[in-house]
């Protein structure tokens, strides 16, 4: 049984707002050659791959990645999962890519490397938040695509997978291959890799693929959205601070301002 | 003239709160463009929602009301939906990017070669020229993006969209749509469905929500918070560090990734105010903070403000208003 998990880098999303600011020139992030971690629900999604492995005799993992040279530190990770191999896409013309287009050429990529029985996806990077990534490989794939998964039983030919739904959750069955997009859950807490793995992983091979290597459509390569302008939203609030440090004291102004809002 | 589609969802036999939310923005949208909405709806009553959705402004309403559309299944409503906007000649089809949402808007844009947008919050037009407006980096910026393709299958952040007042009398023509989705179609199965267990008020209908984060340092500071909503008449809700250190169970969660939440009231008692958790009380109208620290970023956010360790607070104010209010 074959896995891929696709990873995206993506810049820390806990970054304190005080210091986000968007390059007017770039409409990217100022600060975006630092932070930069592997999106959260991917590496969710990299967890869940490692245990159905684990799991089932001779089945491996591929971590696969679209981006450029530094965003191998994601693959890195990958590997000190202790994921099987690592595959990076990359060409310099792919500055700009929309999640249709990714998922055309991760869609590729998988077929080039011979296909696999489950394609693992985070539900929605946690950088653009698009969620296109995996229903579009499935398209392009022509496979089934589950999402908002949290957890994956796998048999035989098929996939029992529980979903959320309007109002609670799913179990619901499905032939493989297939697509699952993750989402977090109890079952798929990222591990803390083990020292030695971390340092395998580092002399571990990252596979390198590029535009000439795949069999891609010229047209499904253009991205179908353009940001034309990003802006950080000015949302402050004039906050009224409630003079004073004692706790009874503070509480007791409190309950009279709530009293006053007439709400209560 | 644009050609607006809205796919309209039906829960039972009335529309979804996301599809009403989609035919907002749609009826919108075609008011500055000068274009006109029309609505698909799916299942044996689909007639029913059709007529929903013209009183929601729609002018032509598609059906495809075959028994096999009675539940969701995502196979057979991608090849409906992809048929009527196929067959109707749309250029812009809106979904709302609920669960559902999130199954469809890549497989249908993927399908119809058209410019796929999610978490559409807003759009800006110029003569013919749309472009679409949505929060990037976790709700820290906005971007406007404009489309390449010819085609745009647009889905709308859930709960960003004030819902037209119905106008019943408003009229429009039923389309019954000659296609039939076959069983082989289907790929998926449903085995097990599992309501969750709902708390006595729904998060997302609360007037008051009283929520803790991390700096409650444990399950115990949630009854503290919950005796003071059971009070109020409010519910407790929660950050995710509070949700994914166990404290409390998932479905508390308020935020990007949570409950959206517009309740009259919000306290926020040790949370720091993270861009994620800010997204999903937006639309609070009154907030408050508790926080030891001044400089966290939910004093940005809060009307008011209060230094202060909770637990000097929280139970001090729930005896103060027991006083007043029973
Ligand atoms: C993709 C993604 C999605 C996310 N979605 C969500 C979401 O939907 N909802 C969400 O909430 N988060 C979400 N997050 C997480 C978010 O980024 C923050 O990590 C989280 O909101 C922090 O929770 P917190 O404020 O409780 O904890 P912290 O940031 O640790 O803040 C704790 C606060 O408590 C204060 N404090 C400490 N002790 C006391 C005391 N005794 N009395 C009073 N105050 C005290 C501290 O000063 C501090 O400000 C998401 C993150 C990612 C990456
Ligand atoms: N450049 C990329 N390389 C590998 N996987 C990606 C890439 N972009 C997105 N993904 C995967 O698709 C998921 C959803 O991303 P998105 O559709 O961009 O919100 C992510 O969590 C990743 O698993």
């Amino acid at each position: 049984m074959h896995i891929v998990v696709c990873l995206k880098q993506v810049l820390d999303p806990e970054i304190t707002p005080k210091y986000f600011k968007i390059d007017p020139d770039t409409n990217r992030p100022e600060n975006s050659d630092t932070d930069l971690v592997l999106d959260s629900f991917a590496e969710n999604a990299l967890e869940l791959a490692i245990q159905l492995r684990d799991k089932v005799p001779g089945a491996t993992v591929t971590a696969l990645c679209l981006g450029d040279e530094e965003s191998e530190e994601v693959l890195r990770r990958a590997l000190a999962f202790t994921a099987n191999a690592a595959v990076r896409v990359w060409d310099e013309e792919w500055e700009n890519l929309d999640g249709q287009a990714v998922g055309h050429i991760l869609a590729q990529t998988i077929k080039s490397l011979g296909g696999a029985q489950l394609v693992l996806t985070g539900y929605q990077a946690s950088d653009i938040e698009e969620g296109l990534v995996g229903p579009v490989m499935a398209e392009e794939l022509g496979i089934p695509c589950v999402t908002l998964v949290s957890e994956l039983e796998v048999e035989e030919n098929s996939a029992k997978a529980t979903v959320e739904v309007e109002g609670g959750y799913a179990v619901v069955s499905v032939a493989t291959p297939a697509v699952f997009t993750i989402i977090s859950s109890e079952s798929n807490v990222p591990r803390l890799p083990k020292v030695k793995d971390i340092r395998l992983a580092r002399s571990k091979p990252i596979t390198l693929l590029e535009s000439e290597d795949l069999n891609l459509d010229r047209e499904s390569c253009q991205p179908g959205v353009k940001l034309e302008r990003a802006y950080v939203l000015n949302r402050e609030v004039a906050c009224e601070v409630l003079p004073g440090d004692d706790g009874a004291e503070l509480a007791s102004e409190l309950a009279d301002r709530l009293l006053a809002l007439k709400i209560l | 003239m644009t050609r607006i589609l809205v796919f309209a969802n039906q829960q039972g036999d009335s529309l979804s709160s996301g599809a009403k939310e989609a035919l907002a923005f749609g009826s919108r949208l075609a008011s500055s463009t000068g274009g006109e909405v029309r609505s698909v709806t799916l299942g044996p009553l689909a007639e029913a929602g059709a007529r929903e959705a013209i009183a929601n402004g729609a002018s032509i309403a598609y059906t495809i009301s075959n028994p096999l559309l009675t539940e969701y299944d995502v196979e057979l409503f991608v090849n409906s939906i992809h048929t009527v906007f196929e067959q109707s000649g749309s250029d812009i089809l809106i979904l709302s990017f609920d669960k559902i949402g999130k199954d469809l808007v890549g497989r249908i844009a993927t399908r119809a070669g058209a410019s796929a947008i999610t978490e559409v919050v807003n759009y800006s037009a110029n003569s013919d020229k749309v472009s679409w407006i949505r929060p990037i980096y976790g709700d820290k910026a906005f971007g406007e993006y404009s489309t390449t393709r010819p085609k745009v299958v647009v889905g709308i952040r859930q709960k960003s969209q004030d819902v037209i007042v119905q106008d019943e009398t408003s009229k429009g023509e039923i389309i019954e749509v000659d296609y039939a989705p076959s069983e082989e179609m289907i790929v998926t199965k449903l085995v097990v469905k599992i309501q969750a267990a709902l708390s006595d008020i729904r998060l997302e209908d609360a007037r008051i929500i009283i929520s803790g984060g991390r700096g409650l340092g444990g399950p115990e500071g949630f009854t503290e918070l919950q005796v003071l909503a059971n009070l109020l008449g409010g519910t407790v809700g929660a950050s995710r560090a509070a949700c994914d250190a166990g404290w409390v169970p998932s479905n508390l969660q308020v935020g990007q990734t949570g409950a959206v939440v517009a309740p009259d009231l919000y306290i926020a008692v040790g949370i720091s105010g993270a861009s994620q958790h800010l997204a999903g009380i937006t639309n609070a109208k009154t907030v408050v903070a508790i926080n030891t620290d001044p400089e966290a970023t939910i004093f940005k956010r809060a009307n008011i403000g209060v230094v202060a360790d909770y637990k000097s607070v929280i139970q001090a104010l729930t005896e103060k208003l027991k006083k007043v209010l029973v």
